[in-house]
């Protein structure tokens, strides 16, 4: 083998490899995220939802900043996950929370294969307005069938049983809390495993150029109906978990609304490095809160000029402020250090 | 010595400054209702009534403070229930009060229970929410009160054959169960029963198989905020010129909205609790000072906030300020009084509403168009419980 081919591959090996370490600031992300269960008790509430809607705009992240569907239907997912949940505990058929978590997002990942084959229909444009359909129609379906849904008023009188049938949801939120960073952490760990694997880099290829992709061999369409089904667990999970917590599911979960602003979401954060839901969910629900408590009547139009704000002056130059935090976290990277070390002696050796 | 006298004194008066400061606790009360989203003139009313009754009353009742904390559903439950619990958990408020429609006050049913916190229903009207919880209150309606009374009229008036369209949730299901069980016994006939999508209804198709039935009437009921479209819709349909009636429980011709529904909605028939036109020397006054503070007339929710606002200060008063649940909860049973709408008191077996409910014709006054009250039904209780 040619030493110039050697050093690309080397060079190929090396940039895949970083894409995998474990950047320190994520490290200190998640030990933030788990520290919040001691540092903030009272406001255990509001980050349980942001610990679902996080993961939900996750599910998203990973269809429309690795695969590049766009779609504007994202909560038919989270709302079959939401009733599936509710309903089995509701008609006890699986008491235990976290089997029937999966089994939601079990649900809503059929559903999400189902329909995927729609999706995969057409351009852009197209896949908006399809899975936009899906979720009307599924709304619209769980308003009809009001002896199972509830219709309108809601699925009432659910009662959820303790989670691994020793924790039960307190009224101050805390073991919920719990629960769900733990899931949303757990399901994030699979996600990254996801996106850095050979499997998640050919999402990414098809995104760039899917004619491209298929010349050289991926096959496009099946990895198209994977990640979409994939990503439909998640939002399930995400549902589910929304419909444990409350133990209420209501037709609201379909809305419309809800998969608008879970593009908002992701669009405040970032596509396409998995933090963006995370971030977005964070900043947009904290935002919410503080708008609608400082003026419930009018926080509609705050958060609006906010996001006008935010577009314009560029997601770029906000988080240009964080670039001295970067340096500093590059600087601690000890591994980073041992790595250039090691590449100049490889280099000498040459 | 002196010295020592004067600051002896001061220390003591500084003491019972402090424990007066301490006797002056505040008790808080949670309300939550929908300020934006398809429920948002719901919100508005009961909030700019909570905010009369206390420009009114003074924020003080027996040596206590009151203080409101608002917040906004956006008219989704899950909101409801979340921003319930925080203001359970963080700000110990306690009474829960507001929730503009039925799944929003059921919702939060258990938790009253759990943290043994009133809740105080000022808008809901399905017959069943009271039954939630032990610490529930209603300062609202109930549908069958006004659906039951409307179907007396109906059969005297020999409107026989109707057609029934209600919005397709719980309310919606109580009011033509009501009706038409006491129709029917008397003798009429629901020809056929509409059931209307809740949110972002289009009444077009609905009227026009409800015109194809040729009915009599229509018995209507959407929920307050909606009327306007459907009578416009009505009226473009030219139903009210083919000679069908509108009849039905007073949210369609809500107050908020009458004055820009135009003339197609002269001569409706409705029974409701509250009309803004009512004769009383106490609601004069009331409409007077609610126009003035905020631009709009006060409808049927605004007496809601009004007078769980009362009840909230007379609840008080009767507990000598002690402002846990079991206690007030107590204190409301059996509690009457005036109200704009006419006199009203609690239940004390259901702690629900009892109030009178008049049938009203949509007429022009002083060139606006009011709900005229021409016939008073006293003292009526909730028809969903009695049956039971």
């Amino acid at each position: 083998m040619s030493s110039a081919t050697s050093s690309i591959l080397r060079r190929a090996s090396d940039s895949l490899s970083a894409r995998v370490r474990w950047h320190p600031l994520e490290i200190i992300f998640w030990i933030v995220a788990f520290a919040m269960i001691w540092l903030m008790p009272t406001r255990h509430l509001i980050m349980t939802e942001i610990a679902w809607l996080g993961l939900f705009a996750l599910s998203l992240d990973l269809i429309v900043g690795y695969a590049g569907i766009i779609s504007l239907g994202h909560a038919a997912f989270f709302g079959v996950g939401a009733y599936v949940a509710a309903l089995l505990a509701k008609h006890e058929l699986i008491n235990e929370p976290v089997l029937a978590l999966l089994v939601a997002g079990l649900a809503a990942m059929a559903v999400g294969f189902v329909t995927s084959f729609l999706v995969l229909r057409g351009t852009d444009l197209t896949r908006l307005m399809v899975s936009l359909g899906v979720a009307l129609m599924l709304r619209e379906l769980a308003n009809q069938f009001g002896w199972l849904t509830g219709g309108a008023d809601g699925l009432q009188g659910v009662v959820m049983q303790p989670i691994l049938g020793l924790f039960r949801f307190d009224m101050f939120g805390h073991n919920g809390f719990v629960y769900c960073l733990v899931v949303l952490f757990v399901l994030f760990l699979v996600a990254r495993r996801l996106a850095n694997s050979p499997f998640g880099l050919s999402l990414v290829a098809i995104k760039n150029n899917p004619l491209r992709a298929a010349a050289i061999g991926i096959p496009v369409d099946q990895r198209l109906i994977v990640i979409y089904s994939i990503a439909a667990f998640y939002a399930g999970i995400a549902g589910a978990l929304l419909a444990q917590t409350t133990s209420f599911a209501s037709l609201d979960v379909f809305s419309f609304d809800r998969s608008a602003d879970l593009l908002l979401v992701l669009i405040i954060g970032g596509t396409g490095y998995l933090y963006g839901g995370l971030i977005g969910a964070i900043l947009f629900k904290l935002m919410q809160d503080y708008l609608s408590v400082l003026t419930p009547q009018y926080w509609p139009f705050w958060i609006g000029a906010l996001l006008v704000a935010m577009v314009l002056i560029g997601r770029d130059r906000i988080t240009a402020w964080n670039a001295p935090l970067r340096h500093l976290a590059a600087k601690l990277d000890w591994r980073a250090t041992r790595r250039a070390a090691a590449a100049a002696a490889a280099a000498e050796d040459r | 010595m002196n010295y020592l006298k004067i600051a002896a004194a001061g220390l003591l008066a500084g003491a019972v400054g402090l424990g007066a400061a301490q006797a002056q606790e505040t008790v808080k009360v949670g309300l939550v209702v929908s300020m934006t989203g398809q429920q948002a003139s719901t919100g508005k009313q009961i909030k700019a009534a909570v905010d009369l009754y206390m420009k009114e009353h003074g924020d003080t009742v027996a040596g206590k403070k009151i203080e409101i904390i608002l917040r906004d559903s956006a008219s989704v439950p899950d909101n409801s229930k979340r921003l319930s619990q925080e203001l359970i958990v963080n700000d110990k408020v306690s009474i829960l009060a507001g929730f503009e429609v039925t799944p929003a006050a059921m919702v939060v049913a258990p938790l009253a229970t759990e943290a043994k916190v009133v809740e105080l229903v000022m808008a809901a009207g399905t017959s069943v929410i009271t039954e939630k919880s032990p610490y529930i209150a209603r300062t609202s309606f109930t549908l069958p009160q006004s659906s039951v009374i409307i179907a007396d009229y109906a059969l005297k008036n020999n409107l026989k054959n109707i057609v029934t369209m209600v919005s397709d949730y719980a309310p919606g299901a109580d009011a033509e169960k009501s009706f038409t069980a006491q129709l029917t016994a008397g003798g009429g006939k629901v020809i056929e029963s509409i059931k209307i999508p809740l949110a972002n209804p289009d009444f077009a198709p609905f009227l026009q198989r409800a015109a194809d039935a040729k009915p009599e009437a229509i018995f209507i009921f959407v929920p307050s905020g909606q009327g306007a479209t459907f009578m416009k819709q009505f009226a473009e349909r030219g139903l009210d010129k083919a000679g069908i009636k509108i009849i039905g429980p007073g949210d369609v011709t809500d107050d908020d909205l009458l004055p820009q529904m135009g003339d197609a909605v002269l001569g409706v028939v409705t029974a409701h609790m509250y009309s803004a036109d009512h004769q009383s020397a106490m609601n004069k006054k009331y409409v007077e000072a609610f126009t003035k503070a905020n631009n709009f007339r006060p409808n049927f929710m605004s007496v809601g906030g009004y007078d769980g606002m009362h009840l909230i200060y007379e609840a008080l008063k009767k507990t000598g300020g002690k402002a846990d649940g079991d206690s007030l909860i107590a204190a409301m049973k059996g509690m009457k009084w005036e109200s704009p709408r006419g006199p009203i008191s609690i239940d004390p077996e259901t702690r629900d509403i009892v109030q009178n409910i008049y049938i009203r014709k949509v007429e022009k006054k002083n060139g606006q168009l009011y709900n005229v009250e021409f016939q008073t039904f006293n003292d009526v209780k909730d028809p969903g419980k009695i049956k039971k």
